[in-house]
């Protein structure tokens, strides 16, 4: 180790001054995370002339106890357990002037099952810090013994499916198009014919709360009795995300009761609520025998670009600790950002019961979650029934399909795009389990479905040449550099 | 009407071959399948009757097939739906469940609605059959 990196003494480290972060404790080398400790993997871009090994100290100091200037007060306490340790700091394979960098943070940091106070110190002032041209989180590791101080998903996976009494293939969905506008018994005609036609699920869009168009109330009446009307006409369980947000938790509070009261099975929040009133509604939600969905609303302005923001596996971790059900998470194919690689990662994030380090979808460290619940993702944005065979393929079966546009828009009507929807998934699914090679055949398994089902012949007509492929700006960094995109 | 529960009742009814190869998947996943079988097709209806236990270490799908048109035989104007546990840990529950036998008439659910205070309804769901007795229901 070069000398400009060793620690100094007690007495040179408490002399009043400014010293270099390195040297004041939060750049420790040979640190051995322990398994209680927070792991949080940073990717930063220092300033030019600054030393990333200086520059990653800066970030343990600044997310932990430093402050600018060396304070005596440190000696009153424990100070060595309490400053976060940049143990690690690797250049980034591709990016020269980016590097990764390690940080352990003792958990006694961090106030139990608080989403809020994690990431006050995680992303709090440290993402203005002026020696950084900018600082990404890309991953954390949440020690057990913090997990557990969580509630976790207020219904999870196998609980939700209970409920619905769906198994074997992905929940349908779809998001009542135009989102803005439409008048609650308008919307309600939507809601109806979608679930009666085969979904198993319609949803508010994130923008829809309480508008001069279409008031709370209003909706929320109109849409049960759509949800109620489809019930019986098909005899299943049937659900439409009654999002709540709203200005005020007293008034989400009582938009959720409202749903409760209508017997609805779900209700639905956007992130941009923010951590604490989602951890509140999930708490809600468990205490009230609700499935809850989360929308992403906003994420894009923090997860989207690689070198600045928080990754949104990050976001994945976080929400599936506050608690949510459902969380939309990207759909490979669609027309919204995702790379399938670490599109997967997220997917691993909210399913599975542990998670291993995968360097290829952007996962870095084993997790272990506890028995905590899974997370249902959602795949929503310009997906359509002609894709059925790439959707499973790459999302899996515990997943929420929401193809919107790709129901409402069916030239037949909504119903006949929701048995479109519904036929090529049940297909493909009964395609798979027989052993076929879905994937490589999946336009011939359409194809021979659409044959005893006209509303799946249209809907493959009108949409076959629709696709998104464009370059994703958010794909792994990991040796080997094969391309993922 | 058609009730639509389960995981393929949009696709044209199963032959034995099919609902074969579907069973063979789920025991060659590990899982123990099970034979079902109700009168009262109401979406909350979680219970229906067992015919037998799950059968656990059955390598087998004929036998589920075999077990399958034995009940058909008692109860072949009853639904009856083949359901596969799993009892890994995280999962512990149900991860396939079809049905494979349906009444010839099949005529829906009534909604009832009960009017409450201001605009609220109360909505209740009964299956038409549910009007007569338990083992009455369905020719």
């Amino acid at each position: 180790m070069p000398d400009g990196n060793k620690k100094l003494d007690a007495k040179a480290r408490y002399s009043a001054g400014v010293l270099e972060y390195k040297k004041m404790g939060y750049w420790e080398p040979d640190y051995l995370p322990k398994d209680t400790d927070v792991i949080a993997l940073f990717r930063i871009t220092p300033q030019d002339g600054v030393d990333p090994i200086e520059a990653a100290a800066a970030v343990a100091g600044e997310s932990s106890t430093a402050t600018w200037t060396v304070v005596w007060t440190d000696r009153l306490t424990a100070c060595e357990k309490y400053r976060a340790k940049a143990y690690r700091v690797d250049p980034t394979p591709n990016n020269p002037n980016e590097y990764f960098a390690y940080i352990a943070y003792e958990l006694d940091l961090f106030e139990p099952g608080s989403i809020a106070n994690l990431t006050a110190s995680i992303i709090g002032n440290v993402f203005g810090f002026k020696p950084l041209k900018a600082l990404r989180l890309e991953d954390m590791r949440l020690p057990v013994a913090y997990v557990k101080t969580f509630q976790g998903p207020a219904t999870g996976i196998v609980v939700e499916r209970e409920r619905l009494n769906c198994y074997g293939r992905p929940l349908l969905g779809a998001t009542v198009k135009p989102k803005l506008g439409l008048s609650g018994r308008n919307y309600g005609r939507v809601v109806y014919e979608a679930l009666k036609g085969g979904l198993d699920f319609t949803k508010d869009d994130e923008n829809i709360n309480s508008q001069p168009f279409m008031h709370w109330r209003d909706r929320f009446l109109y849409c049960m009795e759509a949800v109620n009307r489809a019930s019986a006409a098909t005899g299943e369980v049937k659900g439409t995300y009654l999002n709540v947000t709203a200005g005020t938790m007293e008034e989400m509070y009582k938009r959720a009761e409202f749903a409760k009261e209508l017997g609805s099975v779900i209700i639905m929040i956007d992130l941009v609520i923010g951590y604490t009133a989602i951890q509140s509604m999930a708490k809600w939600a468990r205490d009230n025998d609700m499935i809850l969905h989360l929308h992403r609303a906003g994420h894009g302005t923090y997860t989207r670009q690689k070198t600045h923001g928080v990754s949104f596996r990050v976001i994945a971790k976080w929400m599936r600790l506050a608690g949510v059900d459902h969380i939309h998470a990207g759909t490979v194919v669609g027309k919204l950002e995702g790379d399938p690689a670490t599109t997967k990662g997220y997917y691993d994030i909210c399913r599975e019961e542990q998670n291993s380090v995968s360097l290829e979808t952007g996962v870095f460290f084993d997790q272990d979650w506890a028995s905590l619940n899974k997370v249902m993702p959602v795949a929503s944005g310009g997906i359509h029934a002609g894709q059925m065979h790439q959707l499973i393929h790459y999302l899996g079966e515990d997943v929420v399909l929401q193809f919107g546009g790709g129901t409402i828009g069916h030239p037949q009507g909504i119903a006949a795009g929701a048995t479109a929807n519904r036929v090529a998934l049940e297909a493909m699914v009964y395609a798979r389990n027989a052993g076929r090679d879905y994937l490589a055949e999946g336009p011939t398994i359409l194809a021979e479905a659409a044959k005893t089902c006209t509303p799946l012949r249209e809907a493959l007509d009108i949409w076959k040449d629709v696709t998104f492929d464009y370059a994703s700006t958010d794909a792994p960094d990991f040796v080997p550099t094969t391309s993922v995109s | 009407m058609r009730v639509t529960q389960g995981t393929f009742s949009f696709l044209p009814d199963f032959t034995d071959q099919q609902i074969h190869e579907q069973v063979q998947y789920c025991i060659d996943n590990g899982w123990a399948v099970s034979i079902e079988y109700t009168d009262d097709p109401h979406p909350r209806n979680t219970y229906w009757e067992m015919w037998g236990h799950p059968m656990f270490d059955n390598p087998d799908a004929a036998a589920v097939v075999y077990e399958l048109n034995e009940c058909r035989k008692v109860y072949g104007s009853y639904y009856i739906r083949i359901i596969a546990f799993d009892s890994s840990p995280g999962w512990e529950s149900i991860r396939l469940s079809f049905i494979v036998n349906r009444p010839s008439e099949e005529p829906g659910f009534k909604l009832s609605r009960t009017e409450v205070k201001g605009r609220n309804i109360q909505y209740s769901i009964t299956p038409y059959s549910s009007d007569k007795p338990q083992g009455s229901r369905y020719k």
